[in-house]
């Protein structure tokens, strides 16, 4: 019922709602993150993503896990890509079913916010200032922190 | 559990390039926790002074540890700068 995936590939976010449809759900909430095409230091052209093989699939599927004790949950999937992404790809899908709509927000809004405090996957930005390892944020620190 | 252990430890992100390697297999005097494993590491001279960040983050057999935790022969160390995924 809770199945994770990391991989080079793109993913088909119609397909994996589908693919959520047949577990009986009355809600179902989805999330895409994309690679931004600019930041705040001027033009994005990819994104190179890093991941721990191994660790990361297991953290990945531990954080699914962790949700599903916390809500009650019918199914949850998570795709995180790896490699190169250009600007405007896609880097990252979670899926949550649930009963009810609020245990599916809410469950995939903790996983995303963990997902970028606890997953080992570090990001490397390439564009018009050259290219650098991204650096955490204090927003998104603060939004790991809140659950 | 004393004299020399081998260990396999792994560099991830900016770590791994200031490095300027993935990996390195070492023998160890035990018993050692992962902050006397780093800071022997960080002693090496350049490059490895990189490794007495405070922000890095430790796994050992792929679960993130403490740095008191005690690393044993035949574990798998990782050191990694914090995760910027999603």
């Amino acid at each position: 019922m809770f199945s994770v995936k990391v991989q080079h590939e793109d993913f088909n976010a119609g397909k994996e709602y589908q693919a959520l449809t047949s577990v009986g759900a009355g809600a179902i909430v989805t999330f895409c993150g994309l690679v931004r095409d600019h930041s705040a230091e001027g033009r994005i052209d990819a994104l190179t993503l890093e991941h721990y093989p191994g660790m990361t699939e297991n953290t990945l599927q531990q954080l699914l896990e962790h949700a599903g004790r916390r809500w009650s949950l019918l199914a949850g999937r998570i795709i995180h890509r790896v490699g190169r992404l250009e600007a405007h790809q896609q880097i990252v899908f979670v899926g949550i079913a649930s009963e009810h709509r609020q245990a599916a927000f809410e469950a995939a809004s903790f996983v995303m916010d963990r997902l970028k405090n606890d997953v080992p996957l570090w990001k490397k930005q390439h564009g018009q200032q050259g290219e650098h390892w991204v650096e955490v944020k204090e927003s998104d620190r603060q939004a790991g922190a809140k659950w | 559990m004393t004299g020399n252990v081998e260990i396999k430890v792994l560099f991830f992100a900016g770590l791994r390039e200031q490095l300027g390697l993935p990996s390195i297999q070492s023998k160890l005097q035990a018993p050692l926790t992962v902050a006397s494993l780093q800071q022997q590491l960080a002693s090496q001279g350049a490059p490895w002074h990189v490794m007495q960040s405070e922000h890095l983050l430790c796994a050992v057999n792929k679960e993130i540890v403490s740095p008191e935790h005690v690393v044993r022969a035949g574990d798998e160390v990782a050191f990694f700068p914090p995760v910027t995924g999603g």
